[in-house]
């Protein structure tokens, strides 16, 4: 090659190295950091996400952290994805950490969200109307407890899940008293114990979740959610009270990125980006690890073998 | 343990601190019972007594972070620790990372343990470290363990460094001493969750940020136990070796460490309990291995997989407990002169031998280098049925116990403690300890209660407290008599200790979900998962204190003729009293931290609001509130070590 074509070429080359649409561009060669829950959808997920950026020649690593306080470490950049944002649990921390920076959107799954009151198939004979709301109410002495006197216990999840429910026992004067369980794992111990004893309860519940291929249920239909019924007391049935409705029953599942994962691996960033889940799929994942007790990497490679015309195009313009 | 801080004064005057205390106490009644007619200001505390200490101090960490640039520093320090954990991950599970030589052959390494465990302890302690990484292999769980072993590996030795150091310097500098002392106390009462909220502020999540709060957690008994040993070096030693000509670094390096190396090596033993004692907790900020596994299981209701986990735990923890202890109380062995090097070193020999012989093996077998996850044992099945059948015959009881309990006790305590006006517990604190204590212990109440009321979580403490109170009184109610029961003899005593040691390392975390689903997510729940853990101080000391009953003493009592009632009643147990108010002591310390563990069940009191402080990273709340749970456990602390301190004074004993 004459010099002129070889700088040329190089020239090129390197613009095109630079080129701002980054598709191009080389990832770096740090690894790619992964937070993990205590939930196995999210994990076989991280796993599955962090095997796709694997193909395409990134290296990965997991941490496991706690599920709110990932947002921040997101933002600071310590770990450099999160792969499954709540509408309802997550919503306020990721917001919050939104606004200080550091962290943004990275698009919405096909996979819709709900959280609700829900509870197991068999209470449904012993309370007649279900899933109304107003027929839970006329049962709401089936569900009391020694601490909740003749008043029904709704069995509700953490208090830093934020989910306003003594609000709207109080909007719609139910006859019933909230009890928060601690964690999720007590939630499932409770309806675990309950269903042995056949006895009626009604507890916070959402999905896509694993608790689904175990525990036939449904969830409660309270009037439904709609634009403002958090702030503005005059919809709803109550006029004078706000949260008088049902939560959202498609709340969005979302990725969410660190600002300068961008940058530093713009092709798996860009793979981050098309990746979608359905509910299906989400629930598929955590059945092979909470039912078929595999392993969670095991499962991400299960998956990823018997679905294999879903993930390649995330990945077509990396590899 | 704080009285170390607080010397006894001189002259006690018990009778007219009595008098005062009590008359301080009928003030609090009264106080209680003209409710009516108090002011709200006494009521509860009012919003001009409430400082804002969370605003403060999140003030201040903000300005050492950001403005001081100290991040930097902790990050730095953190990245150090990190290359040291990659070292250690590469070599135990084959994490890429340098040296990328790893992972050892678990042979090797179960091979290496049964190796030490002679050396240290002859063949049952070999069969039991051996025995205990052989478990690990079979049961599948080698990667994990070694996840939690790489960060352990490297906590250990830095928090017994920093330990030595400081505790040298406190030992060396008086001044240094006194301002350690007390930051000590607080940080032995300190709730984990309290210290996990800085730690992921100043040092991000993830291994590292594991093994930094693994070190901050194991540090402290360190510090203590080289003090105490440096203190107690006769002065013989130090004249002989003055005599020799030493300089004052051989005199440290030759003549003290090594005379108080009982107590530093039970240091050691301390800061690796106290690592063990993280390794689930740690899992919330990111430490790898068993503790993440587990919370995982639980979370899926896996409950035989989540015990095959905790009995790994335990037995780690016993065996690492039970090898520090041998070295600790091990003498050096001397060769006569002349002895050949491959006597002396004939265990080195051997070892080497055996794991040449383990290398071999893993090369050839896969087995013998990797168990995996599906060739693996599993007693989970097992497991399961059993802890099915334990629920189903329980459940009867438990229902009702659990009404009856709500009903009867619980609800109308917690009422109670929420009923009494702030002003009546603050002087009814402060009367008990100038009952204990005099004038000084009366302050020291007063300013910890008061600091709690300063705090604003006035409401929210008292709902711990009266959980605390009820759980520790079933926990002596139970604990004393088993304690009584097994020191009657040395097999008993073995074994019950033994259940006390397991009891205690088991991980808490899978209490929780059997207390579940016995008693419901409840204040019942809570309590029956604190009894458990607050329990085993109870025994442990019970069972210490009788045995250390001077024998001479009850031969006294046999030659009188005293019956095995009498000897209890009137000899073993008042003598062994002191020891026994150490336990109840260390009973509320444990509730203490139980109590917060517990909001995972679902509490109302400051552990649930610890949580909340721990998912929003709010250092300032989070701190408010540890201290608050340190206030009321160090102010325990303060009277029983004081009323222990006098007793045994009294009788004549230490």
């Amino acid at each position: 090659m004459r010099p002129f074509a070889k700088a040329l070429a190089i020239g090129a080359l390197s613009a095109a190295l630079m080129a701002p649409t980054g598709a191009f561009a080389a990832d770096s060669s740090d690894p790619i950091i992964i937070p993990t829950h205590n939930w196995s959808s999210q994990i076989v997920m991280s796993h599955v996400v962090g095997k796709l950026f694997e193909k395409m020649g990134n290296s990965v690593e997991y941490v496991s952290t706690d599920s709110q306080a990932v947002y921040e470490a997101v933002r600071l950049g310590d770990v450099h994805l999160e792969v499954e944002v709540w509408e309802g649990a997550f919503g306020v921390a990721f917001n919050e950490a939104l606004k200080k920076g550091g962290l943004h959107d990275a698009g919405d799954h096909d996979a819709v969200t709900r959280e609700e009151w829900w509870y197991p198939a068999y209470v449904e004979e012993k309370c007649p109307g279900l899933p109304d709301w107003e027929a839970l109410n006329k049962c709401a002495e089936m569900f009391a407890t020694p601490e909740t006197g003749s008043k029904g216990r709704f069995l509700g999840g953490p208090v830093d899940w934020l989910k306003h429910d003594a609000e709207r026992v109080e909007a719609l004067g139910m006859d019933f008293k909230v009890v928060n369980a601690g964690s999720a794992s007590a939630l499932w111990a409770e309806l675990d114990a309950a269903k042995r004893r056949n006895q009626p309860i009604v507890l916070f519940n959402w999905t896509p979740n694993f608790i689904e291929a175990i525990h036939e249920g449904k969830f409660i239909e309270f009037p439904a959610y709609f634009e403002g019924c958090k702030d503005d007391p005059s919809g709803g049935p109550n006029p004078n009270a706000t949260y008088d409705c049902g939560n959202p029953a498609n709340g969005y599942l979302k990725k969410a990125a660190w600002d300068g994962m961008k940058d530093k691996w713009p092709a798996a960033y860009q793979a981050l980006l098309n990746i979608s889940f359905t509910n299906a799929q989400i629930a598929e994942m955590a059945k092979l690890v909470d039912i078929d007790e595999l392993e969670p990497e095991e499962a991400a490679e299960a998956w990823l073998e018997d679905n294999e015309d879903t993930w390649k195009p995330w990945i077509a313009h990396g590899v | 343990m704080t009285d170390a801080a607080i010397p006894a004064p001189a002259i006690a005057t018990p009778q007219r601190d009595q008098r005062i205390g009590q008359m301080i106490v009928v003030a609090a009644v009264l106080l209680a019972a003209a409710k009516v007619a108090l002011p709200d200001g006494l009521i509860r505390p009012p919003d001009w007594f409430v400082l804002p200490f969370a605003d403060w101090i999140n003030w201040t960490f903000a300005f050492l972070k950001d403005d001081l640039g100290l991040i930097y520093l902790t990050r730095a320090f953190a990245d150090g620790v990190e290359w040291l954990i990659d070292i250690t991950a590469n070599l135990l599970y084959g994490k890429n990372r340098w040296p990328r030589i790893g992972p050892i052959p678990w042979t090797v390494i179960a091979v290496t343990a049964g190796v030490v465990g002679y050396a240290l302890g002859g063949w049952r302690l070999a069969l039991l470290s051996g025995g205990t990484f052989v478990w690990i292999a079979v049961m599948g769980q080698w990667e994990w363990a070694m996840e939690t072993m790489s960060v352990i590996v490297v906590a250990v030795p830095l928090a017994v460094a920093l330990g030595l150091v400081m505790g040298l310097l406190a030992w060396r500098y008086p001044r240094f001493e006194a301002v350690l002392n007390p930051v000590l106390n607080i940080a032995q009462s300190l709730p984990h969750f309290a210290y996990m909220i800085p730690v992921v502020v100043f040092i991000g999540l993830g291994p590292k940020a594991g093994a930094i709060v693994t070190i901050i957690f194991a540090t402290p008994p360190m510090i203590r136990m080289t003090v105490l040993g440096l203190k107690k070096v006769p002065p013989e030693v130090i004249e002989s070796g003055q005599m020799c000509g030493s300089t004052r670094w051989q005199l440290l390096r030759h003549a003290r460490v090594p005379t108080a190396r009982t107590e530093i090596l039970v240091g050691v033993n301390q800061v690796i309990m106290q690592s063990l004692a993280m390794v689930v907790l740690a899992s919330f900020i990111g430490m790898p291995g068993l503790g993440e596994k587990l919370l995982q299981l639980l979370q899926a209701l896996r409950m035989g997989r989540s015990i095959e986990i905790g009995i790994t735990i335990v037995l780690l923890a016993i065996t690492l407990d039970r090898c520090s202890k041998a070295w600790a109380y091990r003498q050096p062995v001397h060769f006569e002169r002349g002895t050949p090097w491959w006597v002396r070193n004939k265990l080195l020999l051997i070892w080497l031998a055996l794991i040449a012989v383990a290398f071999t093996l893993a090369a050839f077998i896969p087995e013998a280098h990797e168990i995996k996850r599906r060739q693996a044992f599993t007693l989970s099945k097992q497991f399961d049925a059993g802890v099915d059948w334990m629920l189903v015959l329980l459940d009867p009881i438990t229902l009702a116990l659990r009404s009856f309990l709500i009903v009867w006790i619980l609800v109308p305590l917690q009422n109670a403690y929420q009923w009494l006006p702030f002003a009546a517990v603050l002087t009814f604190l402060a009367g008990i300890g100038w009952m204990i204590g005099g004038a000084r212990s009366a302050l020291v109440c007063l300013a910890y209660a008061g600091l709690i009321a300063m705090s604003g979580w006035w409401d929210r403490a008292m709902i711990t407290a009266y959980m605390i109170t009820f759980a520790v009184i079933i926990s002596m109610m139970i604990g004393l008599p088993l304690g009584v029961w097994a020191s009657r003899s040395e097999g008993r005593a073995k074994i019950a200790l033994l259940i006390c040691d397991t009891a205690q390392t088991f991980p808490s975390f899978i209490y929780l979900i059997p207390v579940v689903m016995l008693f419901g997510v409840n204040d019942v729940a809570a309590i029956g998962a604190v009894i458990v853990f607050g329990m085993v101080p109870m025994c442990r000391y019970t069972i210490e204190g009788l045995r250390g009953v001077p024998p001479e003493l009850i031969e006294a009592a046999d030659m009188s003729g005293a019956t095995r009632r009498q000897k209890l009643w009137t000899v073993k147990l008042p003598l062994a009293l002191p020891t026994i108010m150490v336990g109840i002591n260390q009973t509320v310390m444990f509730s203490l931290f139980m109590v917060i563990i517990a909001a995972f069940i679902g509490t109302r009191d400051l552990g649930q609001e610890m949580q909340r402080a721990l998912s929003a990273t709010d250092v300032g709340k989070g701190l408010v509130l540890g201290l608050c749970v340190a206030f009321m456990g160090l102010m325990v602390d303060h009277l029983a070590m004081r009323w222990s301190a006098d007793r045994k004074k009294a009788l004549g004993i230490d």
